[in-house]
């Protein structure tokens, strides 16, 4: 049960504010934004995602750089009201195409109507997209989509691939297209994040898998959805828990240690031939959220150096080499690595040739940083820099310095070998043929190289 | 600023007031009141909306309010929408006015769309006007009977609504029961998910006044009513789900099948995306297998994958709810996750409040087979260039070597921190290794080489600075240059800020001057001399007194501040074991999160109904059964007695009853009082303080040692206790709440004790035959709570008690308070000596 929801913008101000039951004065968004702003006076922490100030609870999320928070005096479940916040920004986002400051301030009465239906006197009735088709009579007013950046898993795909209708995700599930009559279609996403961390020696320490199938249906009448996975997907570590990198290799079988499913799936056929059929609701919802710990090869290796190179100076060697087949390109690839303390400049040396690679030196948190475009399966790429420092350095410098962070995006591309095998939709007639996209992707969560 | 106002801002540059724009919109709303031009619709809504995002940032738009009421008679449904929004938010403030929508709403109320209906229902219950009751009986009596379940949907909350404007009004039109009918017969499953939170709140603010309705509250956890919900359980959204699963929280299965049904029904729950369902099915595992210790364990294992794939599954926020959760259940069983210890490692870019729990885990699963692991794991953090983060580590490596039998491995690293010439992480380390010599004096040779190398004054963290004076005077025979140290410290006094470091530096210098007497002299003098003189209070008092005692007796000043010490077995947990289970009562609620029960946190009237009524709920149920004493009495008196006098001080500033009561002090720091009162009346009176036991007994008690207060054997004493004792539940009530608690304590149950107890009758007639009699009592195995008294024969002096026991763990918690301080030691003799002959007679 909540009290009070809001959505402030990252100034601060109020774009939404709906009370539901009068118990939480009405400055609360105030004493809200001040509390989350200066969470710790040198501004180095942030606040955690639940509160209490003077007995009263703030939940927020944050969505887009815009702050979904809700109130209460009650002792109420944390997850739900963190779900539900969740949920409300993603039925928001699944009416407006786009979810931003821009589009909730052009929309809020819109908003308004949502949240009216969402939620009764602090009680959830329906986050149901579809459900709530029926109650909403404001025409969503779309805004640019091209500039904003969109939200959600889904959104890495309006970049490079020219394949994928690159509005599709974006539409609103309510307006109309220019055309007149909506397109036929749907997406599956299979996301996966994964987290490595090696150690200084190139070993593997910890690797994890943190996988979505994803789904968005602008199907009409509601057809049901067969989708079949890898048959030889087993789930379930055959009882041990302990983390073992041996215990699959080689095998080609895909071991997942953990899933779950969204209400609408049905599992009938699950364990025969690892299918899962369901009727797709309205707007974007995870079908499936999977975990591995089952070894795989990381797509990246990571090699780095630091070592004094004469008096006040040092020189730090980084490589990273693609380890996945030369069809594939990753690209956006950010590295980071923390540089001593007492380091005062850096120059940076690229290889020869390289393009579309820029590299900085943040003076402030003394970081070095190296950007690359895209990175092309089996190629190698070295960065180069020449440090300066501040004072005399005592101890080791392996310890002042590190680790080598990365982040990256791969399209068409996962580590677990999950995939859809099909994807069938119950045919209304000979002539219906929606549109079916499968898509892959694969993002770094933490992927860290130690020093 | 909202984008209507925005993108229409007059030039001027003047932030809006609101003033003009306001008196503004009210001249365009009356033009376009009666106007039925084509096309004043979408100006309306124009307006409407340029309204509402005022009202969205704060301006005060309610002089409006009759304007917008003129322009609301418009069959434009998002028209409608935004005026009901309006006059929602205004009509409490403008009481007068909202008496001209009731009209338009009413009629709304029979329109034949049934979105209308809904809508106008919803808006006229919102109105939160309290003369205007009298016309929301009608149309929510037809919303209620309603054929579209929507509108049903909307009139149940609106009943909720009109509960909380006017509680009569609601109960005299007998709504309750009409929703009690709907909870069990609607076939919409949203208006019975509606029907039972309605009742939920309903009841439980009734039931302190009505027995039917507390009757009432007891039914909705009654078996026909938790199989009905739990049969159509998929049907509900995911939301109401968790709603029914928490109310089959409260139910109480009859045996052990019932809990396998259940368990079996809800199994897949543990599969679904949603954290919120999956945390609440868990609740219900876990509570429903508190007393079969194997059954509860496998759940441990059961639900350790489907945690673990929510907390890498959502978003940051999620995964901190459920990670938090994670923790709680570490904490309690480390040994269930102690191979799992991989997963809380922590990952560079998450937020802090991750990290913190991530590092507190790691801390409690560490054991022989992996500490090795772990420990490398954190070094590696030590250096993280998020500084708390880093500090935090070394910390958690310092606790993981207070709870290890072998440190071999792990006081090295300790010790390499400390030449790792980073100023945080020496400052942390020699903390560290302060406590860790504390519990390990044979480490002291290793660790005072390396402590020795470190300059005082690379070290300026007071914390830290104290910790290597303490360590200098401890240890000063073993390191060379420790007088010349102190001495160079005592020099630079007046630079020193911190009090608790002059402290320190006050007694090292004192143990050192004992051990080394020629070298330190002189720097003793000077440290007495700055001392004696220092504005701080304490610094000043303990100078002087040291000064006094070394003049009397220099020897009995050595063993008044350095006498022979004992390693430290355990460090003294902050958090009671009382406080944790109630904790662990409160899962999938914000009080795990916080780490605090919840009466900690929220105001009486808002703690969630159900979460008290429970307890209350048990414990009435115990009382009628015994007959003792009405049931609605208890259920007044154990609100108040169900919090012990530390809760009472927290929640005493928020209470405005009037009543003067004081309490002197709660359970902490009343052992503190004494203790520090038993080392002053201890030194204070030189002759006294050569009883170095005493002295050194008060010592560990403040080190929270633990020295067991009562004998082992209890041995009758002489108090004698009224056999007719007398007492009505009102005094008691008062007297729990005036008194103090005398004495607190954890006593085990006997093996024939846990068998006699199956039910708190059992134990209410073998106490009375002890002369103590009980007022209330209540749960359901294993756990049982327990209000007592008795009263001195021939003397009115009362004796009370709480007594919460856990048949699993075999334990009782009992809580004494008594009119005569002098006797509640005897009375809890004889208290013990009578409940440890349960279940033998």
């Amino acid at each position: 049960m909540i009290s009070q929801f809001f959505v402030l913008s990252q100034r601060g101000d109020n774009i939404v504010f709906r009370d539901y039951r009068g118990e939480v004065a009405k400055g609360s968004a105030e004493i809200f934004f001040r509390k989350v702003k200066f969470w710790k006076e040198d501004g180095q922490e942030e606040a955690p995602p639940v509160f209490n100030v003077d007995g009263v609870n703030y939940f927020h999320v944050k969505v887009v750089g815009l702050l979904f928070v809700a109130t209460t005096r009650v002792n109420v479940s944390p997850s739900l009201v963190l779900e539900l916040l969740q949920r409300i920004a993603r039925v928001i986002k699944d009416y407006l195409g786009v979810l931003s400051e821009d589009s909730l301030r052009k929309n809020f009465v819109l908003v308004y109507e949502l949240l009216d239906e969402v939620i009764d006197f602090g009680y959830v009735q329906t986050t149901s997209t579809e459900v709530l088709k029926s109650y909403v009579f404001n025409e969503p007013i779309v805004v640019d989509a091209a500039r904003l950046q969109p939200l959600g898993p889904a959104a890495i795909f309006m970049q490079g691939t020219k394949r994928m209708p690159g509005t599709a995700v974006t539409k609103s599930v309510v307006a109309n297209e220019p055309g007149g009559r909506k397109r036929e279609e749907v997406f599956v996403d299979i996301i996966e994040k994964i987290s490595v961390t090696f150690s200084s020696s190139g070993y593997i320490l910890t690797s994890e898998i943190d996988g979505t199938i994803q789904m968005k249906s602008y199907l009409s009448g509601n057809p049901e959805i067969r989708l079949a996975l890898n048959e030889d997907l087993s789930i379930g570590r055959g009882g041990g828990t302990v983390y073992d990198y041996r215990s699959s290799s080689g095998s080609g079988a895909v071991i997942l240690d953990d899933c779950n499913f969204h209400e609408s799936v049905r599992l009938d056929s699950f364990d025969m031939d690892r299918t899962l059929s369901l009727v797709p609701p309205d707007g974007e919802f995870p079908v499936m959220n999977y975990r591995m710990t089952q070894e795989f090869k990381p797509p990246f290796r990571i090699n780095c150096l630091i070592e004094e190179a004469g008096q006040l100076k040092a020189e730090v060697i980084i490589k990273v080499r693609a380890e996945f087949p030369s069809n594939i390109t990753a690209n956006t690839i950010a590295v980071q690595m923390p540089l001593p303390k007492y380091t005062t400049r850096a120059s940076f040396e690229l290889e020869p040739g390289a393009v579309g690679q820029r590299t900085d030196f943040k003076e402030a948190n003394k970081k070095l940083e190296w950007g690359l475009k895209k990175i092309v399966g089996g190629s190698e790429h070295t960065l180069r820099a020449k440090l300066t420092f501040s004072q005399e350095s005592h101890a080791n410098l392996t310890k002042e310095a590190g680790p080598v962070s990365m982040t990256f995006t791969m399209p068409m591309y996962n580590v677990s070998r999950l995939q859809v095998k099909y994807l069938q939709i119950a045919k209304k007639s000979s002539s219906y043929n929606p549109y079916r996209w499968v898509r892959y992707v694969t993002q770094a969560n933490s992927y860290v190289a130690r020093i | 600023m909202a984008p209507p106002a925005q993108s229409q801002r007059s030039p001027s540059p003047s932030q809006p007031s609101g003033k003009s724009e306001v008196s503004d919109l009210k001249l365009q709303l009356r033009q376009l009141a009666g106007s039925r031009a084509p096309g004043v619709d979408d100006s309306k809504r124009e307006l409407f909306k340029k309204v509402i995002s005022y009202m969205t940032i704060g301006i005060d738009v309610s002089s409006l309010f009759g304007e917008m009421v003129m322009c609301s008679a418009t069959s434009d449904i998002v028209l409608k929408k935004m005026c009901y929004l309006y006059v929602g938010n205004y009509a409490k403030v403008n009481p007068d006015l909202a008496l001209l929508t009731i009209n338009f709403l009413q009629r709304d109320c029979r329109d034949e769309d049934p979105m209308i209906r809904g809508l106008a229902l919803r808006s006229l219950c919102s109105l939160r006007v309290a003369n205007l009751v009298e016309y929301l009986v009608g149309p929510l009596g037809s919303g209620l009977k309603d054929s579209n379940s929507y509108v049903r949907m909307v009139a149940v909350m609106g009943v909720l609504k009109l509960y909380h404007i006017s509680a009569s009004t609601c109960i005299d039109a007998d709504f309750p029961s009409i929703l009690k009918h709907l909870m069990l017969h609607d076939s919409d499953t949203q208006v019975v998910a509606n029907c039972l939170s309605a009742l939920q709140e309903i009841w439980s603010a009734e039931a302190s006044t009505s027995e039917e309705a507390s009757r009432e509250r007891e039914a909705l956890i009654s078996k026909p009513v938790i199989y009905y919900l739990l049969n159509r359980i998929k049907e509900f959204s995911e939301w109401a789900q968790c709603l029914v699963l928490e109310l089959v929280t409260k139910y109480v299965p009859s045996d052990s099948s019932e809990i396998f049904d259940i368990m079996n029904l809800l199994e897949d729950r543990l599969q679904h995306a949603n954290g919120a369902v999956v945390l609440a099915t868990i609740r219900v595992f876990l509570q429903l297998t508190l007393s079969m210790t194997d059954v509860h364990q496998q759940v441990y294992e059961r639900i350790k994958a489907p945690l673990l794939t929510l907390v890498s599954s959502g978003s940051p926020e999620q995964s901190y709810a459920v990670l938090s959760h994670l923790h709680l259940l570490v904490m309690r069983a480390p040994y269930v996750f102690s191979s799992d210890y991989k997963h809380f490692y922590c990952q560079y870019n998450e937020p802090s409040y991750v990290k913190r729990l991530k590092l507190e885990m790691l801390t409690a699963v560490a054991n022989e087979s992996n500490t090795y692991e772990i420990v490398t794991e954190l070094c590696e953090y030590a250096a993280n260039v998020d500084i708390p983060i880093a500090r935090e580590s070394i910390r958690a490596v310092g606790k993981i070597a207070l709870q290890q039998y072998d440190v071999n491995a792990i006081v090295d690293r300790l010790l390499q921190f400390l030449e790792m010439e980073k100023d945080y992480v020496t400052a942390e380390a020699l903390v560290l290794v302060k406590d860790l010599l504390r519990k390990y004096p044979q480490w002291s040779h290793d660790c005072i080489a390396v402590v020795g190398n470190i300059s005082s004054k690379n070290v300026q963290e007071p914390k830290a600075k104290a910790a290597l004076i303490w360590m200098l005077g401890e240890y000063s025979q073993d390191m060379q240059d420790a007088p010349y140290v102190l001495e160079s410290l005592v020099e630079n006094w007046d630079e020193e800020h911190s009090a608790e470091v002059r402290l320190h530096l006050l007694t090292a210098v004192m143990k050192c001057f004992f051990k080394r007497p020629p070298e330190t002299q002189s720097a003793l003098g000077a440290a007495l001399a700055a001392g004696i003189a220092d504005f701080h209070q304490d610094v000043h008092d303990r100078a002087l007194f040291y000064y006094r005692i070394l003049r009397y007796n220099v020897s009995v000043a050595e063993r008044v501040v350095n006498p022979p010490k004992q390693a430290v077995s355990v460090f003294a947990d902050t958090q009671s074991s009382e406080i944790k289970d109630r904790i662990f009562d409160e899962f999938n609620s914000l009080s795990v999160l916080y780490q605090k029960p919840s009466y900690m946190f929220t105001d009486k009237e808002h703690r969630v109904p159900l979460e008290f009524a429970d307890e209350l709920g048990n414990l009435s149920i115990g009382e009628a059964a015994n007959n003792v004493v009405p049931t609605q009495m208890v259920e007044e008196n154990d609100k108040d007695l169900l919090l012990t006098t530390s809760e009472k001080e927290e929640t005493k500033g928020s209470r405005n009853n009037g009543s003067a009561y004081t309490v002197p002090y709660d359970g902490s720091s009343t052992s503190v009082f004494a203790s520090q009162a038993q080392i002053e009346s201890a030194v204070s009176n030189p002759t006294l303080a050569g009883h170095s036991p005493q002295a050194s007994f008060a010592i560990d008690d403040l080190l929270g040692l633990g020295i067991p207060a009562t004998p082992a054997v209890p041995s009758p004493p002489q108090l004698k206790l009224n056999t007719k004792a007398a007492l009505d539940p009102s005094t008691f009530q008062q007297k729990w709440r005036q008194l103090p608690v005398a004495l607190s304590q954890e006593i085990s149950v006997n093996p024939q004790g846990v068998a006699a107890l199956t039910a708190p009758q059992a134990l209410l007639r073998h106490m009375q035959s002890h002369s103590i009699h009980c007022i209330a009592s209540g749960g359901q195995s294993p756990n049982f709570k327990f209000f007592f008294f008795a009263q001195k024969f021939e003397e009115s002096s009362n004796y009370l008690v709480e007594c919460v026991i856990n048949t699993s763990s075999a334990k009782a918690q009992v809580k004494i308070k008594a009119d005569d301080q002098n006797t509640s030691q005897d009375f809890s003799t004889l208290f013990e000596s009578a409940f440890s002959k349960f279940g033998t007679s």
